[in-house]
């Protein structure tokens, strides 16, 4: 059995990134997750698996090279909290315009603005339905314990590779800053320029090496050209929605009435749940643990059962707003949250609950 | 088995290091832990706790509204978490610095002269561990072998060298716990 | 000698460089653009480097630069072809990595990537195509607009209490430690072409030897902003560009 070690969810997000042969990491500082690039520069990865650490001048700057990096067919990342990555919104959306594979992570803190520091999932919006221009999706996966954080380096990027497009992980203050058990995941050995040239050959600019020279864009100024890569882009996107939803439910098999929460706030309501059930109130939870693509058809497959669902989140209502277009009236469905940084108690959904459906 | 546990104090007593230790040996002895810290300004010079949870079995919230102890070392932290532990849980304090001593007639209360017996030991620096020791003396939760193996893993390996007065502080603590009646 | 002799293989006296496609350039005529894009094809193809050359194109005029240059390339985001060029040069150490950027793109919006990629030293090529104006969006001020120029948002001319003064990016970044190559040039008639060629190629070397950020300025003439004939254009720019913008090598170690 592998060792067990304790660790902070972002210093895990590092380990991972090493682990997973990843083979450039570039961010900047940024509270509450600084730790990321800590560890990575700590590790000293460069003298082991090859990988490329470096801090760049601005998230712009991160974001920017993650593209150039990504062009060359290279597994980059990135990460940040909320005010670095509305900054990395242009990049994200010239990688999914360009159809490009990267992954970024994003350790949430509370806003709008220069905001807070501690945990906030006030992001829902900008990660799932794209923070920056254009018709784009990222790959959205919420981790709820520091395993997950990661073990979903190695998902989002075999998703974000399969795909072409960003991936994101979805964290928060809460989960960056927790420490628990870890498990390492065996040593994923870098790919060689070699291997690079000859799997991506047909896209990534590698050097035109017997092969017609390779070219990177997100422009194409006929509108003609334009609306094919939208088509393209969105035909992608309900491929995904089909085949790539993960969720996990807890005590959802009698339940009726359903707790839909992701990530810490997900943590939380697994103990709301317990005390529900001892108090005789058939409660399930569900977690999305893809918010895109989000599991709309799990909640709707559920509703014969159910007599009302409650959305909790650590923010003003935004993954509400997709839970009712999946019920779409068919039964009540009530929101509770705290904004600003404020982490709310099980006790407190429990009693928020108990007053919304009159129990 | 399960303990849900709140260190609190200045930043600098080494509160945080204390949890780490534990939620480390807990992971030794194959348990499930989570250790989760008060983050940002509070860290710099004013009041730091952190949340530790060790169990047998998945936990699921890593944050606690109540918990089964609370370990104050300084006055705004008894004034934030005397009302949070569980009645019949356990206050463990160090007197030292504390004007408003618990009032709480529903909860164990105990006290370590933890600052007073590291300065008189001449082992300040291992003033937390002693805190851990009385801590464990009131709680053997974990074995303390794999306490020991735990404050190896959450030290620096420049420190280790530091590991026996670490463990007669531990044992000191354990000595010197008193309840409070 | 008719014109079948002349075309004789034979008689060659000049060929396009077959690292330059065929496809006929966007550029005005009277634009610098074709000219260093040709040099920068001839320099590739002398040093034999085609398939292990990635560009990075700016947005301005020579967002097409792809369509002429028959090498890899990656089209970055206004001003942040550096930021790209970083990440290319440094996962990919033995590939040569250049970026192509205009004055807007490198010396406004792009102030940041390019300061800081020149100052960690990058081991890549920075072409800086200098014209005192922004072309593609048709006009406006750039931060290199002379004072008195008059642009499209600088209809009376540029005002320094107004606009502020002319930025001399490249006097920057030849402080910087990381450049180890920083000269400024012309394309306008063959002396200059030959001259920047040379320094070009010049940059493309140092890259292997990990000495640092090459940068090299062209200025450049764009007539049909500048609202005059090609010829007048080139003699505006000798006299009024030249006298800010002096020619030469600003550093070279």
């Amino acid at each position: 059995m592998a060792e067990k070690l304790l660790k902070k969810g972002n210093e895990a997000i590092a380990l991972a990134a090493i682990r997973y042969g990843v083979d450039g990491y570039f961010g900047y500082p940024i509270t509450p997750q600084s730790e990321v690039m800590e560890t990575l520069m700590e590790e000293m990865p460069w003298e082991t698996t090859g990988m490329v650490v470096l801090q760049a001048e601005s998230e712009t700057s991160s974001i920017n090279m993650l593209y150039g990096g990504a062009c060359c067919g290279k597994k980059v990342m990135t990460s940040s909290s909320s005010p670095g990555i509305s900054l990395m919104c242009e990049g994200i959306s010239y990688m999914a315009g360009s159809e490009l594979p990267c992954l970024v992570v994003n350790v949430t803190r509370g806003g709008p603005g220069l905001g807070t520091i501690q945990p906030s999932q006030g992001d829902y919006f900008q990660a799932v339905k794209g923070g920056g221009h254009g018709d784009y999706k990222t790959i959205v996966l919420a981790p709820a314990s520091v395993q997950e954080m990661y073990d979903f380096v190695g998902t989002g990027f075999d998703l974000a590779f399969k795909y072409r497009m960003p991936a994101m992980i979805l964290s928060d203050g809460a989960i960056g800053q927790m420490m628990e058990k870890v498990e390492l995941r065996p040593q994923v050995q870098r790919l060689t320029d070699k291997e690079i040239a000859k799997k991506y050959g047909d896209w990534a600019t590698t050097g035109k090496s017997g092969r017609k020279a390779n070219f990177i864009s997100s422009l194409a100024l006929e509108a003609r050209d334009m609306e094919q890569i939208n088509l393209r882009l969105q035909s992608k996107y309900r491929i995904i929605e089909e085949t790539e939803v993960l969720f996990e439910k807890h005590l959802c098999d009698d339940a009726e009435y359903l707790l839909v929460a992701f990530g810490s706030s997900a943590r939380i309501c697994e103990s709301t749940v317990e005390m529900a059930r001892s108090k005789g109130i058939r409660m399930g939870l569900l977690r999305p643990i893809t918010l895109f693509p989000f599991p709309t058809r799990i909640i709707q497959a559920m509703l014969p059962q159910l007599k009302g669902i409650m959305s909790v989140e650590l923010s003003a209502g935004q993954m509400v707003e997709d839970i009712r277009l999946a019920v779409n009236g068919a039964v009540p469905v009530e929101f509770f949250g705290k904004m600003g940084g404020i982490v709310f108690s099980p006790e407190e959904v429990l009693n928020a609950f108990t007053a919304k459906f009159n129990l | 088995m399960k303990e849900e546990l709140i260190i609190a104090g200045f930043g600098g007593q080494g509160v945080l290091s204390m949890g780490k230790i534990l939620a480390y040996s807990g992971v030794i002895q194959d348990k499930e832990v989570t250790w989760m810290p008060s983050y940002g300004p509070e860290m710099r010079g004013g009041t730091a706790n952190v949340t530790v949870i060790i169990s047998d079995k998945r936990i699921s919230s890593p944050i606690l509204n109540m918990c089964d102890t609370a370990i104050v070392l300084n006055q705004q932290s008894m004034d934030k978490f005397e009302s949070k532990v569980k009645p019949g849980g356990i206050l463990l304090y160090d007197p030292n610095g504390i004007s408003r001593h618990p009032e709480r007639k529903d909860i164990k209360v105990y006290s370590i002269d933890a600052a007073d017996l590291a300065n008189d030991s001449g082992i300040s620096k291992a003033f937390n561990m002693l805190v851990l020791g009385a801590f464990l003396q009131l709680k053997p939760i974990l074995e303390m072998e794999n306490i020991i193996k735990g404050l190896k893993k959450s030290l620096p390996e420049r420190y280790h060298n530091l590991m026996p007065m670490n463990e007669k502080a531990i044992r000191l603590g354990m000595a010197n716990v008193k309840e409070v009646k | 000698m008719d014109t079948h002799d002349i075309i004789k293989p034979e008689n060659l006296v000049y060929g396009k460089s077959k690292v330059l496609t065929d496809t006929v350039m966007h550029y005005c005529p009277g634009c610098t653009h074709g000219v260093v894009h040709k040099i920068i094809a001839e320099v590739i193809e002398e040093m034999d480097i085609q398939d292990r050359t990635i560009g990075v194109c700016p947005v301005g005029c020579a967002v097409f630069a792809y369509k002429y240059i028959d090498i890899d390339w990656q089209q970055a985001a206004h001003g942040r072809a550096p930021a790209l060029a970083t990440a290319t040069k440094r996962l990919y150490p033995d590939k040569y990595v250049f970026t192509y950027q205009g004055d807007g793109d490198l010396a406004s919006i792009g102030t940041a990537e390019i300061i800081h990629a020149c100052n960690r030293g990058e081991n890549i090529v920075v072409i800086f195509i200098n014209n005192a104006i922004y072309g593609m969006t048709g006009g406006q001020m750039a931060p290199t607009t002379l004072l008195g120029m008059k642009t499209a948002t600088t209809p009376y001319g540029r005002k320094a209490e107004l606009n502020g003064y002319p930025l001399k990016i490249t006097e920057l970044v030849a402080q910087l430690e990381g450049t180890c190559y920083v000269t400024r040039q012309s394309a306008q008639n063959p002396a200059s072409v030959r001259k920047a060629k040379k320094a070009i190629r010049k940059a493309f070397e140092n890259t292997t030897q990990r000495k640092g950020t090459s940068f090299i300025e062209i200025v450049a003439a764009c007539n049909s902003n500048w609202k005059m004939a090609p010829v007048k254009a080139n003699k505006w720019m000798e006299e009024n560009m030249f006298p800010f913008y002096p020619l030469g090598d600003l550093k070279d170690r």
